[in-house]
């Protein structure tokens, strides 16, 4: 066994030596997670790190992300297994060659665990990897509702049939993690099986604290200039107010550029590392960078 | 400390309040919540608040009302003291289920006096002619007797919205996709030459529609029987949003899916708080475009505006946020009651505003323009409506 998790303190401090900085409530999600045995229902708006807590997670606790992608029409074909059918040809084609080819135990052959690709749910479940592994169900909200209604199968025992094969149940479950962006409501069904936890923009001295872990190479003065200026943007009505991953990008940017201070030229010329919408750079250009700015000015000479 | 049999009392009570104040508050949560408390040091309160929200609260709209009543009952708890606060948090919620809608009665009553005083009116309408003659009337001219038959015909109609492929595939005789599983295992009977072939296609569903609805002041005549509207047809579809607005918009969805229609309308205008106020067509739309189209408009919805286009507020934003709703629908119909008069043109501002981005213009004043209505969303054709890229005519001042 590896890392065995005891306490939210232990939580919390095993996310701070990976680098992530977050709220204590959430330290608690994530222990009674694991302790419960429950899966962990992560929204929260894009850009917040939702994603990220599960590779953290995984990499703290020492044990593999299996990461599954969903996408509208997501099917059992790319999501638990598949045949190998070009293997399975070719392996009829070698009975068939050697002239031993008989119906029954063709199709024993052919349809074995050899000639099964395992796609990311069965992999969680399968036992092959020790200690249980970290599975992040990302995007859950792209996804559609057959989709939904499966994986709902799948948590509430862990347990998947393939039919030629027979029934494969994870002997330890493993930590199940699902984002969702809350582009449509995920039934109540699966939420029921989760916890859950509402990810919020960081507070300024978190973001700060984010940004001197993220972009190291970042001058101090300038990180808590672009955190102001983001924390105070997003209380501008705008139609997508920028995450904390496009701050980042932002900081990355400005420090590229080898920026020592915010000006407001600098900024309109770097603003669409931060938002993506033409009605929102308009918005923001001008008065109300002025604006933000020496608001700035004013509290922090 | 309270001793362990005292707190699992008091957390099955907060549970239970949790639940009567609308929360989604199951079972099995509360045992794993008692499960939790074992591993979690309640001495030290934001943890036991915490573990207590991350199992109890699944919707981002409740955690400010569960932080508030968290406070409240394990500070009550603490003092032993009564919880008045808490019972009017009760009231409240109780409150809007139970307000009974005063207009909606007093049209039944004055019903009740049409038949009582002359029978033969009520029993007239029934017959088919008058039922014709119904069918194209004015909405707003309608007698309260004859509100009631078309309320009642109204139940009887049937909606469809057309539907679209998905990129989820199902087993079919024929399609565009190769069936490899069921091929190889088809053809293992005939020594495993890939012969007969199985197809896959691609899975058809109806697109979900959204109904945007202006309640406001000038569409006072209308909006009872639109209302209505929307909720028989919202018994038909599964996947169907809805909002009304006046200054402010407001999402009725969850009111309506009361199996009674005067209880699910009784709620909505027990709901509602700005009935038959001033029109801002602009704020409601941008309000919808910013906190809800991304969480409704996900499949391919088409879009219902029911307005006359009366707009008191921006002109500028009203043509901006048109602009982006059409850009986030599949198709957007605009009804509008007034459409029905053959003298009706469009000048309002609001209306000239708007048109440019509507893809379909049609009234909504009578049973025969619904169903035309019901005809168009049942074969809306696999292909978008034509758009043209346009320039603002407002917004560019600026």
């Amino acid at each position: 066994m590896s890392q065995e998790i005891k306490s939210i303190d232990q939580v919390e401090e095993g996310l701070r030596q990976e680098h992530y900085i977050a709220d204590r409530s959430l330290a608690t999600s994530i222990f009674l997670s694991v302790k419960l045995k429950k899966p962990l229902f992560l929204e929260g708006e894009a850009g917040v790190g939702k994603t990220e807590v599960a590779k953290v997670l995984a990499s703290m606790l020492k044990r593999k992300l299996i990461r599954l992608q969903c996408y509208e029409g997501l099917d059992v074909n790319t999501a638990v297994y598949e045949w190998n059918y070009s293997r399975q040809m070719l392996q009829i084609r070698l009975l068939e060659a050697s002239g031993n080819i008989h119906q029954e135990s063709t199709v024993q052959d052919i349809f074995g665990p050899e000639f099964l690709l395992k796609r990311p749910l069965l992999q969680a479940i399968d036992g092959t990897e020790d200690p249980a592994p970290v599975l992040l169900v990302d995007e859950l909200d792209r996804a559609d509702e057959e989709f939904e209604a499966f994986l709902l199968e799948i948590l509430s025992d862990f347990q998947i049939s393939i039919p030629e094969i027979g029934t494969i149940k994870a002997e330890e479950p493993p930590i199940v993690l699902i984002t969702s962006n809350r582009t449509r409501e995920i039934h109540d069904a699966l939420k029921r099986r989760c916890l859950y936890y509402w990810i919020d923009y960081p507070s300024f001295e978190k973001e700060h604290q984010i940004i001197l872990a993220k972009v190291p190479e970042a001058p101090q003065h300038l990180a808590g200039e672009v955190v102001a200026f983001v924390q105070e943007l997003r209380r501008e009505d705008l139609y997508k107010r920028p995450g904390v991953a496009e701050t980042l990008d932002w900081v990355s940017a400005l420090v590229a550029l080898d920026q020592k201070t915010l000006t407001e030229e600098m900024i309109e010329d770097t603003l669409g590392a931060l938002l993506k919408y033409q009605d929102d750079l308009e918005h923001t250009k001008g008065p109300v960078t002025q604006r933000i700015l020496s608001q700035r000015a004013g509290v922090r000479p | 400390m309270e001793d362990q049999g005292h707190l699992l009392r008091n957390m099955i009570l907060f549970a239970r309040l949790l639940r009567d104040l609308g929360m989604n508050v199951t079972t099995t949560r509360i045992i794993d919540l008692v499960e939790a408390a074992k591993h979690v040091n309640i001495g030290y309160r934001k943890d036991f608040r915490d573990a207590v929200q991350t199992i109890l609260v699944s919707r981002r709209e409740h955690l400010a009302l569960f932080h508030r009543v968290f406070d409240l009952f394990w500070q009550a708890g603490e003092k032993r003291g009564s919880f008045p606060e808490l019972g009017l948090l009760l009231r409240r919620s109780h409150q809007i289920k139970e307000q009974p809608a005063l207009q909606t009665h007093a049209e039944d009553h004055h019903l009740q006096q049409v038949s009582a005083s002359d029978p033969r009116e009520a029993a007239k309408i029934r017959t088919y002619s008058a039922q014709e003659v119904l069918r194209q009337k004015d909405f707003a001219e309608l007698t309260p007797a004859e509100r009631e038959e078309v309320k009642r015909l109204m139940q009887d109609m049937t909606w469809e919205v057309e539907q679209h492929r998905t990129r989820r595939t199902i087993q079919g005789s024929r399609g565009a996709y190769l069936d490899m599983r069921r091929t190889l295992r088809h053809n293992l009977r005939q020594g495993g030459e890939p012969l007969l072939l199985r197809w896959r296609r691609r899975k058809h569903r109806r697109r979900p529609l959204v109904v945007i609805c202006d309640i406001s002041g000038s569409m006072e005549p209308y909006s009872r029987l639109l209302l209505q509207f929307i909720f028989v047809i919202n018994s038909r579809l599964q996947k169907m949003e809805a909002f009304v607005f006046g200054t402010r918009l407001m999402r009725i969805t969850r009111h309506l899916k009361e199996r009674d229609v005067d209880q699910a309308l009784s709620q909505v205008t027990g709901a509602i708080q700005d009935w038959a106020g001033g029109t801002r067509i602009g704020e409601a739309l941008k309000n919808f475009n910013y906190d809800w189209a991304r969480r409704v408009l996900s499949q391919g919805a088409i879009v219902l505006i029911i307005s006359d286009g009366w707009d008191r507020g921006n002109i500028q934003l009203l043509e901006k946020e048109m602009a982006r709703l059409q850009r986030s629908c599949r198709r957007l119909i605009w009804l509008n009651p007034l459409l029905g008069s053959p003298r009706y043109e469009p000048l309002t501002r609001g209306i000239r505003t708007a048109l440019p981005y509507i893809d379909d213009f049609l009234p909504v004043h009578n049973l025969t323009s619904l169903e035309q209505l019901g005809k168009l969303l049942e074969r809306l054709g696999e292909h978008r409506p034509l758009r043209r890229q346009m320039r603002m005519r407002f917004s560019e001042v600026a």
